[in-house]
């Protein structure tokens, strides 16, 4: 088990969002957590890349204790790409993806020739090797959040957590991450967790789902398990057929109506 | 990789020996030895002008010697502009890193209190000092002064950041708080001028305005020790200040213990800011621009802290030559100066800022 919550309890201030949950990540897999509005997603990624302290229970990287390892150490093997992340205006390309190589750079080792061969080969991996001295802001939705994903990748993590990677952009552009995030899978072996909306692609593209409502895990497991016609009344309050993916054979979500008017 | 490295990556050039690396910017180089230069040759000059030019070789008999022009030369001109420069480079720096961490080319040293708080107690040691509340003696007051202004500037600073710590400490916040307590520091002092003596309250006007003048050897000493303790620490935060200016948790995504040294970076702007303030009172402007100008100068996207300090040596120095001899005999304070260079500089800022908020 690469990274595990124990008993987790989260929240903000004194609003509790989740409240004894316990989820383990296994090596090498594609982790999909999907569920409503609110349901404490966000907040649970935010906890296991340890950007948010629990007010209960632990996280564990590798069987460690995450909050009681140096900073450095865990950015080295667990990278984080939050949701809509902000940036200093007027950074290029390949400024902000050299910035993923902080966690292994100190005053005497400031540009290493792995730095270079990191960077060079996280911009080319995302298709950004010719927008690389080009200013984010002028960058498309899609191509901003490839060079996001690009320092995370020069960041060089085993475990990438990704907030809503497909946020705001259009449904190729979708596709291109998603596509992008089963080559780290493939080709790299690494290990991804991300946070989606799109049922649909979050069971082309993840070897586990994880379905989350009020701060519960519901449901866990492959996507033909766990997505079914129950699960979607249970968790979204949605009536829907799950027919199969012609092209990739997974479910494939066709929502009928919400159930909120409906008797329940 | 077998692959050529892309063009901008390239020119990304690095000193390597063995395991250890280190980034080559050749245009901050540049820019830091111009700079440099600069601050040496406008000292220099204002060794040689005043009320007794002097020549060059003037200026190198008077060190050497033992005459008259000795006393103006070494125990004048000389401890003047060093307090300019080691004052300019302090302000810079703490303007540099209060830039980074509010990630606001706007923000100066004085929205952490420091000048404001410094500007109250000092004009209450003056007023107090005076006739007015039949007070301690004159001499306390002058050697009061750049221990007040110390205490006030970290009294300030300090009631800034208690009020600003909510569980952390986030740069819009703490810009707020700066605003607020400035404002009530500000009328505090306006109101201490109008009860004070009419003589006080000018004296008062004068350290307000940021003033080098009748600067000894006692005003470049503190100062050259505050940099040379918190320039070093400084330096080896650059990387980490660098990723400050990223959101929260990017931040914290890239093991960087924000807090911890948010913290320690706040400390070592208010303590320069402090220093600098105690020696020649609130210089206005310095703080703010001259980071500004480096990282243009520099082509950078951050200010880079060694440019900003040289940035603002120059602009000092410059500004209290301007001071000192364009309208002789009378000596204007060196803030007045900075002030009519840098408040067009602030509106140019602030226009920019805005068109860049609406496109």
């Amino acid at each position: 088990m690469r990274l595990q919550a124990v008993d987790l309890k989260l929240g903000y201030g004194d609003r509790v969002v989740v409240d004894g949950l316990d989820l383990g990540i296994e090596a090498g897999t594609v982790t999909a957590v999907i569920g409503p509005n609110g349901c404490g997603k966000s907040t649970l990624l935010r906890a296991m890349g340890r950007l948010l302290k629990p007010s209960g229970g632990e996280v564990l990287l590798d069987g460690k204790r995450i909050d009681r390892m140096p900073s450095r150490e865990v950015a080295r093997i667990l990278g984080v790409l939050p949701q809509s992340p902000s940036a200093p205006e007027g950074l290029t390309v390949a400024d902000l993806v050299s910035r993923g190589r902080h966690p292994h750079q100190t005053w005497y080792r400031q540009w290493s020739s792995d730095d270079e061969s990191a960077v060079g080969a996280a911009l080319a991996m995302t298709g950004l090797l010719d927008l690389g001295d080009r200013p984010l802001d002028e960058l498309s939705g899609g191509q901003r959040q490839r060079a996001w994903i690009s320092m995370a990748l020069a960041q060089g993590t085993d475990l990438l957590l990704l907030d809503e990677p497909t946020t705001f952009l259009d449904l190729a552009h979708q596709i291109e991450v998603l596509e992008l995030v089963r080559r780290l899978h493939g080709e790299l072996g690494r290990t991804v967790v991300m946070v989606l909306h799109d049922l649909n692609l979050a069971a082309r593209y993840a070897d586990r789902l994880v379905a989350m409502r009020d701060g519960r895990v519901v449901a866990a497991g492959p996507p033909s398990e766990v997505l079914t016609e129950a699960l979607l009344a249970e968790v979204f309050e949605l009536d829907a057929k799950i027919i199969e993916d012609p092209v990739a054979g997974t479910p494939l979500v066709v929502p009928i109506a919400t159930r909120s008017h409906a008797p329940r | 990789m077998t692959s050529t490295a892309p063009p901008y990556l390239a020119r990304r050039r690095a000193l390597r020996i063995g395991p250890a690396s280190w980034l080559l910017r050749p245009r901050s180089l540049a820019a830091a030895l111009v700079l440099l230069g600069t601050t040496v040759l406008l000292m220099a000059l204002s060794m040689r002008l005043g009320d007794i030019p002097m020549s060059v070789s003037e200026v190198l008999r008077a060190i050497t010697g033992d005459g008259p022009d000795h006393f103006v030369v070494m125990q004048l001109r000389l401890p003047r502009a060093l307090t300019g420069a080691g004052v300019g480079a302090a302000l810079a720096l703490s303007g540099a890193i209060v830039q980074a961490i509010a990630r606001n080319p706007l923000a100066s040293p004085d929205i952490l209190g420091v000048t404001t708080g410094a500007s109250v107690t000092v004009v209450a040691v003056i007023v107090a000092a005076g006739n007015t509340w039949g007070g301690v003696s004159g001499v306390l007051a002058e050697a009061g002064v750049p221990a007040a202004a110390l205490l006030g500037g970290l009294i300030g600073a300090l009631t800034v950041y208690l009020l600003a710590w909510r569980k952390g400490m986030d740069g819009y916040r703490l810009v707020l708080v700066g605003i607020g307590v400035s404002a009530i520091c500000t009328n505090l002092k306006f109101w201490l001028l109008t009860v004070g003596d009419v003589n006080d309250s000018s004296r008062a006007m004068v350290w307000i305005s940021g003033s080098l003048n009748g600067r000894g050897w006692e005003h470049v000493i503190p100062v050259a020790i505050a940099l040379a303790v918190l320039l070093p620490p400084a330096l080896l935060g650059t990387a980490s200040l660098g990723a400050l200016r990223f959101g929260d948790d990017t931040v914290t995504g890239l093991g960087v213990r924000m807090h911890l040294t948010r913290g320690l970076m706040i400390l070592a702007a208010v303590l320069l800011a402090a220093t600098a303030t105690a020696s020649a009172g609130p210089i206005a402007f310095v703080a703010l621009a001259a980071p500004q100008i480096a990282l243009r100068l520099a082509g950078v996207a951050q200010p880079p802290l060694v440019v900003s300090a040289l940035a603002g040596a120059v602009l000092t120095v410059g500004a209290d030559l301007i001071a000192r001899t364009a309208f002789s005999p009378v000596e204007l304070p060196v803030g007045v100066v900075t002030g009519v260079v840098g408040a067009p500089y602030l509106i140019y800022l602030l226009i920019r800022v805005r068109r860049k908020a609406r496109t």
